[in-house]
């Protein structure tokens, strides 16, 4: 089935299975890797996206669920101001290791950011518990977070 | 920095013939190759400008490329070789740029394994003289081709940030104006290293070079890698380990839109589609009859009795000091007890996957890997074609652990590609890569001590049986019973002990194979040994810190570390109910490490990790930053596996299947975690896996300060911890 999706304000047209997964669909339909596999279940938070400005995860999300909603890659959140707050912060604070989970983690803290622009520990637990990092970067994670949110001050 | 992307190179021909690497010995024998300087002129000379020795290029137009043998796969090696070469080459680093080196065990190797992995803890270790060497080397030469093209002494001649300086004069010139001159010249025969009041990089932070890509999304991992034509396969293998398939029916799944085709395996069966959500679709249509072969009642609890049996009998000693039994059968005090720690999957980020092009002649192969000749020589095994016909493309790793020093996802690639037409990326589920994984080893320890009056111990001994991986990877490190992985940890300890013992049993477990886990041996040695330290001091009525500390004086920087670690966790001050402090000391990987882990245990028997402080002597510091960040990273892994980590198996399958059955600390249940380092000149020891090995025992004793329940069996189980 044919398929327009609106894609960092691109609109893409795909023909698959109206059950097919956003996340399949970026990566190997339309070649944009950045958002990542870790799961497949929901999980991990790898493959997060933002639909609408919500943190999404896109292995679960089928193609024929998503309409005229915009969605934001980790190719283009830095155009956001939250997005590029959250990337300047991870390169400040060197939080990068392996790196594999960090565009999801990217995309979940800077849609706290935008929704929360002085996110507590608590709001920081609850909007990141669902992205893991196998490098442990959790506590420069949290660190860049507050980093982040000072320039909201 | 110049940092556009990790170009890979795949075009080996142009390397091989500047071989400069002498090989030698096996594993476990310290440095076994060295720089054989000088190498022929012809050998520096490139048609663009300079290429000394296998690390260093520089261009006509100045660009340095530094070639790395070892891989970044997060642990900050990208950042910190490349400050070796840079301290001596004198270039900042960001003037250069990072290749991967191409499969090529007589250029690349790891000078402590002899073979080119990144595993172990040990590149820096390997890399600390050779590579400075490498920058020394080439710097020597362009600062004497700057110093022929003035007529002046070289002596007279200053080099810094990529160009030389005639100091009378102030005349300069560029790295690439005299990279063409420098390729004609002889190279040096021996080089004089700086000392290390003299270092202007080594020892300052600096930004990792291979972090811009990774927050942008254009960093390219080996799932990443998209050859034109390529199409997407996922695999279902035998559940039972050993099993075969017996009848395929894929009617459903050739149904299924964008499936192209179905390979069938003797032992799995791939879905080869357009995308990955149309393979997993189809793969989940296909109807498969599995024969499950001989191995379809295995499960953990006989493995476990296996090596329980094993452990009453002897085994290849691997260190013995003194006179253990008769020490045992005069002390005051016995203790004995048994020890286990589980299978443990890797879990990387980045699941399994690597893609493949078989073509009539040769084969393409892209991946992420940390043996990247191994992936060569064995793809070439499966290709069934010379290995020079297998051209390997590396990239980034999402998570290595150990995992990533396997090529049985090569193999697998190359089994579909054979029948694939065109180029074909077989990622595997998350599913597939817990339940297929290569396991951290299953080990039992039964182990005893004696004390004196005064509750010292006189004697220690330790028996204690598992797999050996190095037997399978390296068999020629594996001797006489023994290999130095399974053992590092057990023996050599800290501790002052008079009469002492360890005997290590090799049993493999049936059908499952077991590989290199984050911290490896040291994994299950240092749980064991600083667990019954623990117990020993708590026999003998004595604080922890205490009692390891009086045997700590042939060992200061043991010592030291173990101080240090107490001081700032404010050791012996009060806490809640149910909340313990616990210790661990370790002088593993080159480095000594002791932690102290603060750890809460609710009513209800779980488990939170408040706080870890750590102490660490890697000797010489290249990067603070990553110290501080492997330590962070190695606590977090550790702790993973002490609070949730154990794969199970039930009628020959691994029970666990995702990230929900094999659980992961997570932000919310993160730590606070410090670390303090102590300073000094000795040689960098190893950092990414000791922070892992140190953390498991230092849970165990937190868990025992906080309930007075001693785990002896890993991971923590909630309900023996309930209040």
């Amino acid at each position: 089935m044919a398929f327009t999706i609106n894609v960092n304000g691109q609109a893409q047209n795909v023909d698959v299975d109206g059950d097919a997964p956003l996340l399949w669909v970026l990566r190997d339909v339309l070649g944009m890797t950045g958002t990542k596999f870790g799961c497949g279940m929901a999980l991990c938070g790898a493959c997060t996206v933002h639909i609408n400005g919500v943190a999404t995860r896109s292995c679960i999300t089928t193609i024929d669920s998503i309409e005229k909603a915009k969605i934001t890659t980790i190719e283009a959140v830095g155009a956001t101001p939250a997005g590029a707050q959250i990337q300047k912060a991870w390169l400040d604070h060197e939080v990068v290791q392996c790196g594999y989970c960090q565009s999801g983690q990217i995309m979940s803290a800077s849609a706290l950011l935008a929704s929360k622009p002085q996110p507590t520990d608590a709001d920081i637990d609850e909007a990141m518990s669902g992205n893991i990092c196998r490098c442990g970067t959790y506590v420069r994670i949290r660190e860049a977070i507050k980093l982040a949110a000072q320039a909201n001050k | 920095m110049i940092f556009d992307g990790i170009a890979s190179r795949s075009d080996n021909t142009s390397l091989s013939r500047r071989s400069f690497l002498a090989s030698g010995g096996a594993l476990g024998g310290g440095l076994m190759l060295s720089l054989s300087l000088p190498f022929g002129r012809a050998d520096a000379a490139m048609a663009d400008g300079f290429a000394p020795n296998a690390y260093v290029r520089i261009g006509n137009d100045g660009q340095v490329v530094l070639t790395m043998p070892y891989v970044e796969m997060g642990q900050g090696t990208y950042t910190s070789i490349p400050m070796l070469i840079a301290e001596e080459l004198e270039v900042n680093l960001k003037q250069v740029r990072l290749e991967h080196a191409p499969p090529n065990e007589t250029l690349y190797a790891n000078p402590l394994l002899g073979v080119q992995a990144t595993g172990n803890s040990n590149a820096m270790r390997g890399a600390w003289k050779p590579m400075r060497e490498a920058g020394a080397a080439a710097r020597i030469m362009l600062v004497a081709a700057a110093a022929n093209r003035w007529g002046v002494d070289a002596s007279s001649c200053q080099a810094q940030d990529g160009a030389v300086t005639h100091v009378p004069t102030g005349r300069r010139l560029t790295y690439g104006e005299v990279a063409a001159d420098a390729a004609t010249l002889p190279i040096p025969s021996n080089v004089t290293l700086k000392s290390q009041a003299d270092f202007k990089l080594i020892g300052t932070p600096a930004k990792r070079l291979d972090v811009s890509g990774k927050i942008n999304g254009t960093a390219v991992y080996g799932i990443d890698a998209r050859p034109a034509g390529v199409k997407i396969a996922t695999l279902a293998q035998s559940p039972v380990f050993g099993g075969r398939v017996k009848s395929l029916d894929d009617t459903g799944a050739k149904a299924v839109k964008g499936v192209r085709q179905i390979v069938r395996l003797d032992d799995a069966v791939a879905v080869v589609a357009d995308h990955m959500g149309a393979a997993k679709k189809g793969l989940a249509a296909l109807k498969i009859e599995w024969d499950e072969g001989t191995h379809s009642g295995l499960d953990t609890q006989t493995i476990a009795r296996e090596l329980d049996q094993a452990t009453l009998g002897a085994g290849a000693i691997a260190q013995s000091i003194g006179d253990v039994d008769k020490a045992i059968a005069g002390a005051v005090t016995k203790v004995e007890v048994s020890y286990q720690v589980p299978f443990l999957a890797h879990a990387t980020m980045e699941p399994m996957n690597c893609t493949a092009h078989f073509r009539k002649d040769e084969c393409e192969i892209w991946i992420g890997s940390q043996a990247i000749a191994r992936v060569q020589r064995m793809a070439a095994e499966a290709a069934g074609l010379p290995q020079d016909k297998v051209i390997v493309h590396n990239h980034l790793i999402g998570g290595g652990f150990g995992r990533r020093l396997e090529a049985d996802g090569a193999i697998r690639a190359v089994q579909i590609a054979k029948q694939v037409d065109g180029p074909v990326k077989v990622v595997w589920t998350r599913e597939e890569d817990i339940q297929h994984d290569m396991y951290r080893p299953y080990w039992f320890d039964r182990i005893s001590a004696g004390l004196d009056e005064q509750g010292r111990p006189v004697a220690w001994k330790n028996r204690f049986a598992g797999s050996s991986v190095i037997a399978r990877w390296l068999p020629p490190a594996f001797n006489k019973g023994l290999d130095p992985d399974s053992t590092e940890g057990a023996i050599d300890l800290v501790y002052d002990l008079p009469n002492f013992q360890v005997e290590f049993m090799r049993v493999e477990p049936p059908a499952i194979l077991t590989a290199f886990w984050r911290s490896v041996g040291p994994s299950h040695n240092v749980f064991v040994t600083e667990s019954f330290i623990d117990e020993l001091a708590v026999a003998a009525k004595q604080d922890p810190v205490a009692y390891r500390r009086a045997l700590l004086d042939n060992t200061p920087r043991a010592k030291a570390v173990l101080d240090l670690a107490a001081e700032k966790a404010g050791w012996g001050q009060k806490l809640q109910e149910r909340v313990g402090r616990g210790v661990s000391l370790q002088n593993v990987f080159g480095s000594y490490m002791a932690q102290v882990a603060e750890v809460e245990v609710a009513k209800d028997g779980t488990v939170r990790v408040r706080r870890v402080v750590c102490a660490i002597d890697c000797g010489t510091v290249v990067n603070p930053d990553t110290v501080q960040a492997q330590i962070q990273s190695g606590i977090i892994f550790g702790a993973t596996a002490a609070v949730y980590g154990e794969i199970t198996l039930k009628n020959g399958r691994v029970e666990q299947t995702n990230f929900d059955t094999y659980q992961m600390i997570r932000m919310n249940e993160a730590p606070a975690i410090e670390v303090h380092v102590v300073k000094s000149t000795e040689p960098p020891g190893g950092l990414g896996e000791s922070g892992t090995s140190a953390i498991v025992p230092a849970i165990a004793n937190a868990i025992f300060a906080a309930t007075g329940k001693r785990l002896r069996k890993m991971p923590a189980d909630v309900s023996l911890l309930k209040a």
